[in-house]
């Protein structure tokens, strides 16, 4: 392992402070994607300042309904906390369908937001990748590739983003709130992850020392009947093929609201806005989900060795639509 | 007289591993440790043109950088011969760093020494290498129209060509023939223990403390690379955090270990990463099969042909035997097996557990069901009717074998009877079920040289039983200390097993399957014949209770001798022991093994079902029972064999649904990872249920026992995939079976 400093922080001024200053420098909260990049040179940092003491790990309820999570809150805890299970199923699920009970307990959600990918071009410090070394090429394209992504790729990427949590985030039209040392902001999720373009090395609009201190879900009384569906090669501590995350209501056999996201097969987390468009006050039928998720991925580009993730996200997003249908007739 | 073998004792290494006492030979401690770190090849073909190590040279820490310009060359590379055999065991006949010349990706180029883990590997880091390209073969496909039929594999002792009767004539006549090509993906071991050497030498004599099947293998073949006396090696196996076969052969690791430990005269420990696993201790092979069956109307075999395809190594011809038992398992006049070979840019594969039963009795077993459909035959029907009652190859008997009742006992378990034949007719909401079955064989293969064990017993009666032999995760420490404790009639808890240490009375590495019979026949040997001498002793000396009895008539219990009619006639070792002054008595125990021309054909059997739930839609599949029933003639421990038997089958469902390592364009393997190779985790275990038929078995071993280690994973493959068309009416003919081909 190349040699890293290490120091730890206590207050969020001091740690925007500290990582500003240094353009090696990284903040480490959970570790558990930092650490395996610097062990494999995936990552150049080469300070490491520990905000895990920061006072931003709190779940709170706001007045109107809003759920606020701080950045340094741990996936579990989000995942096990009763105002997410009881109004936002679609994120507990999608964060205990992700990763191992271990990582979970201590990942941060933060850190979730912004984990790279998992494509081994990627995680190969001596392969081409325009994503870790712009302009060296993509060793995915023509190389192993079923994991990749059929949607949102660029013939300089096609690294699949690896997260179930911001999909299911990116469904409840989450905002992502940051700090620095200019003050604070916030950005929309679905703008908050960039498409790879011409810059796969740019996977979202930070600048260097900004710090996500929560994720805010607003209301959505649609989503108690919601729910994270994976498919994937085995049955826990493994990325998806295909998810959907997916939030649904339905009045007299018609799609009143309906949210709708996918992960495994996308560049980002990805709303699926022409399946919602083609669903939104359609019949809830097999015929409607069928026809939305033909939609959504009409613009679908395979690779050699993925060309089913186009159908099986299809099968995906009707799973998870037939079963929230059943599940509000029976409620 | 039996009380402690058989009985689930627990492992007597268990508290030392939970608790981290137990140290692996990674993590052996000693003043000025150094830690070695290897620079691997980047390309599967080529030379390196130049190999610069100025900064590796110059990063703090670094003690030393050896490449093929300045590795001190050592002795010979030693034939490929099986660990079994007891003599050095090269895993390949190549080894790295004496030339520029690159055969396969992950190649040992160059090693780095420095005082730290993380130094070592820093500096690997910047060890810059430039390379000279060639074209190269890395895969069936791509080296198809280059393949030959191989003489000899496996090390030479298995012909490219077998046959009995004339295959073709009878298919041509047959009633009834079912034809198809198999594939299975390349597989690698992935033990949690990866393989590592930690070498020190004291002046010219070495002590190695390696994760090996056999610590004389290592001895004899480290001996032979470096040129050194076997008598100035040893090699200390304190535990092994599993293997699979990964470790059965010997690499070049535990040399270079020695060489870099020589070259900056200190203790060094190398240890592989993970990545490294998958291009430095073998692999299974990628695999294409072919297999016709022909038969007549009632479903009775008269034709067997099963054609096999592989890449091997540019220096070795290896294949694992995939014909071996789908040969045996069946009786059936007319057979022709041929192994055809590519020469390849790989490493040479090796044995990965079930080393060619796993793939052979899938494709075997999954042509099976196919004629059982075609017929409309019961597939459990139909392997009754071609059942083997003499061994098929040769017509010798069985040395034992309880096949038919694991059939029977397996069918009533699963409830086999009540099995629609007809495929997709039972679901569970989206899920699909279904039930499959397989039958299971692994053969009994002798050690190729005697194997031995020393019992010596202490005035107060307790004892202990010395034997070279390293226990890899099975539990085969402690069902040696069952069969020594019963063998010399004292409890279990004044009876210690010592073992892992070349020093130690010989036997060959704990491989195939054959450890527990081999150790077992040497620690049983050994216990009684220090049994015999006391009692004897105890006969002769006129102040012995026992004297001038017949020393027939005198067993003994609980340390104590004793006459059989009459148990008030007796004395304990430590009496016999204490009276005569001896502070300790000592027997040597020698089990020479049968040749391999004994006139008996050897095989563990089983019957593997296995129930299933396909998601046609979303191309899921979950394993919801396995059922395997197995005859391994004694069982020494019922738990650990339970659970070698219960593994066994756990790695037949990730043969079947998970594993396979992909070569990607580059020629190197594009998934060498935990991360990327997937194997099962608990979430995906199904119900298991292992139950043994014991058998008697007179033959293989004094104790009879067949052997548990790998026979659970035989025909798990094939039954889950005839589970699969029982499921949904869709056949499976590649490995593994995942979502896009079940969707």
């Amino acid at each position: 392992m190349r040699p890293v400093s290490y120091s730890r922080v206590t207050d969020v001024a001091t740690a925007i402070a500290t990582v500003a200053a240094d353009p090696t420098s990284a903040y480490l909260a959970g570790g558990t994607t930092k650490i395996d990049m610097l062990r494999i040179y995936a990552e150049p940092s080469q300070r490491l300042v520990d905000i895990n003491a920061l006072p931003i790990d709190h779940i709170e309820v706001q007045p109107d309904g809003a759920v606020r999570i701080g950045g340094l809150a741990r996936m579990n805890d989000v995942a096990l906390a009763p105002v997410v299970v009881d109004r936002f199923p679609v994120l507990s699920e999608a964060l205990l369908l992700g990763a191992s009970a271990q990582l979970r307990n201590m990942a941060s959600m933060g850190g979730n937001m912004l984990q790279r990918v998992r494509c081994s071009y990627f995680r190969d410090a001596e392969a081409s990748c325009n994503k870790r070394e712009p302009g060296t090429g993509c060793g995915a394209l023509s190389g192993v590739n079923r994991g990749h992504a059929v949607l949102g790729t660029s013939p300089h990427c096609i690294a699949t983003h690896p997260s179930d949590a911001a999909v299911a985030l990116v469904a409840l039209d989450a905002m992502i709130h940051v700090q620095n040392s200019a003050g604070h902001h916030a950005v929309a999720i679905d703008d908050f992850f960039l498409l790879p373009g011409d810059t796969p090395e740019r996977e979202h609009p930070l600048n260097h020392g900004d710090l996500i201190t929560a994720i805010e879900v607003p209301a959505l009384p649609a989503a108690r009947n919601s729910l994270y569906l994976k498919v994937r090669d085995r049955e826990s501590y493994e990325f998806a093929l295909a998810s959907a995350a997916c939030a649904l209501t339905v009045e007299d056999g018609v799609i009143a609201e309906v949210r709708l996201a996918l992960g495994g097969v996308a560049t980002k987390p990805w709303r699926a806005r022409k399946a919602e468009h083609v669903l939104r006050g359609a019949p809830a039928t097999r015929e409607t989900f069928a026809r939305a998720a033909a939609a959504e991925m009409a613009d679908a580009v395979p690779q050699p060795m993925n060309a089913f993730k186009i159908e099986l996200a299809q099968r995906t997003m009707i799973r998870a639509l037939e079963t929230l249908t059943a599940r509000g007739a029976a409620s | 007289m039996t009380t402690a073998i058989g009985r689930p004792l627990d492992r007597v290494d268990g508290h030392a591993k939970v608790t981290g006492a137990g140290r692996y030979s990674a993590e052996i401690a000693l003043p000025g440790l150094a830690h070695a770190v290897l620079v691997t090849s980047r390309i599967p073909s080529g030379r390196v043109e130049l190999i610069d190590t100025y900064d590796a040279e110059r990063a703090e820490g670094v003690l030393a950088v050896l490449h093929h310009l300045n590795l001190p060359k050592g002795g010979s590379v030693p034939p490929l011969l099986p660990s079994l055999f007891g003599a050095a065991a090269s895993g390949q006949t190549f080894f790295p760093m004496q030339d520029e010349v690159i055969h396969y990706a992950g190649q040992h180029l160059a090693m780095v020494v420095a005082e730290t883990l993380d130094q070592a590997e820093h500096a690997a880091r910047l060890v810059r290498i430039t390379y000279q390209e060639t074209a190269s073969i890395t895969t069936v496909e791509q080296g198809r129209e280059r393949a030959y039929e191989a003489e000899k594999i496996f090390a030479g002792f298995i012909p490219g060509r077998i046959t009995r009767g004339d295959a073709a004539a009878a298919l041509d006549r047959a009633q009834v023939t079912v034809e198809n090509s198999y594939y299975c993906a390349a597989n690698h071991h992935n033990p949690i223990e990866c393989s590592a050497t930690t070498a020190v030498w004291e002046g010219d004599r070495l002590t190695l403390y390696d994760a090996t099947q056999g610590p004389n293998a290592t001895l004899h073949t480290v001996a032979e690379l470096l040129n050194v006396m076997p008598s100035h090696i040893r090699v200390v196996t304190n535990y092994v955090g599993g293997s699979f076969g990964c470790k059965a052969m010997i690499w070049d690791h535990p040399a270079l270990a020695a060489l870099a430990a020589r070259a900056v005269h200190r203790p060094v420990r190398l240890a592989l990463s993970r990545e490294q696993m998958f291009s430095s201790v073998g692999h299974r092979e990628e695999q294409e099969q072919r297999l016709t069956l022909g038969a007549d109307r009632d479903g009775r075999l008269t034709a067997i042909r099963h054609h096999k395809l592989s890449p091997t190594s540019h220096f070795d011809d290896w294949a694992e035997p995939s014909l071996g038992v789908a040969s045996q398992m069946y009786a059936c006049p007319n057979y022709e097996g041929v192994y055809n070979l590519i020469k390849a840019n790989t490493m040479t594969p090796t044995f990965t557990r079930c080393p060619g039963e796993a793939s052979g009795m899938f494709v075997m077993e999954t042509a099976m069901d196919e004629l059982a459909e075609r017929l409309d035959l019961d597939p459990l029907e139909l392997r009754l009717r071609n059942y083997a009652e003499t061994e098929p190859m040769t017509g010798h008997p069985w040395s034992s074998k309880g096949l038919r009742d694991c059939y029977r006992r397996g069918a009533e378990l699963a409830r086999w009877s009540e099995r629609d034949p007809r495929p997709g007719t039972v679901r569970d909401g989206n899920w699909l079920l279904g039930w499959g079955m397989a039958s299971s064989g692994y053969p009994v293969t002798p050690p190729g040289n005697p194997q031995r064990a020393r019992a010596r017993i202490f005035a107060d009666g307790s004892a202990v039983v010395q034997s070279s032999f390293s226990d890899i995760g099975t539990g085969s420490a402690t069902a040696m200390t069952q069969v020594a404790a019963d063998g010399l009639g004292v409890p279990l808890e004044r009876m210690r097993i010592q073992y892992g240490d070349s020093d130690l009375p010989n036997t060959a590495a704990a491989v195939g399957s054959a450890g527990a019979g081999m150790v077992s026949a040497a620690v049983h040997i050994a216990a009684t014949a220090l049994r015999d001498q006391l009692i004897a002793q105890a006969v002769a000396d006129e102040h012995s209770p026992l004297h001038g009895t017949d020393p027939r008539q005198v067993a003994v219990s609980d340390g104590r001798m004793a006459l059989r009619d009459r148990p008030g006639t007796g004395e304990t070792y430590a009496e016999l022991l204490q009276r005569a002054f001896m502070a300790d008595a000592e027997a040597l125990g020698t089990w020479n093994p049968p040749g391999m021309d004994t006139p008996y054909g050897t095989m563990t059997f089983g019957a593997q079902f296995a129930q299933v739930a396909v998601d046609p839609d979303l191309g899921l599949c979950r394993v919801r029972q396995l059922i395997g029933v197995f005859d391994p003639g004694r069982v020494l421990n019922r738990k650990t064999a339970h659970s070698q038997l219960m593994g066994g089958m756990l790695w037949g469902m990730s043969h079947a649904l998970l594993e396979g390592t992909i070569m990607g364009p580059d020629g190197r393997w594009a998934n060498a990872s935990l991360g990327e190779y997937l194997v099962p985790v608990n979430a995906d275990a199904p119900d298991v249920v292992v139950e043994t038929i014991e058998t008697t078995d007179t033959v293989v071993n004094p104790l009879g026992v067949k052997g548990v280690g790998e026979v659970g994973m035989v025909g798990t493959a094939a039954a889950i995939a005839n589970a699969i068309w029982h499921a949904t009416g869709r056949r499976h003919h590649r490995l593994p079976i995942t979502i896009e081909s079940l969707m």
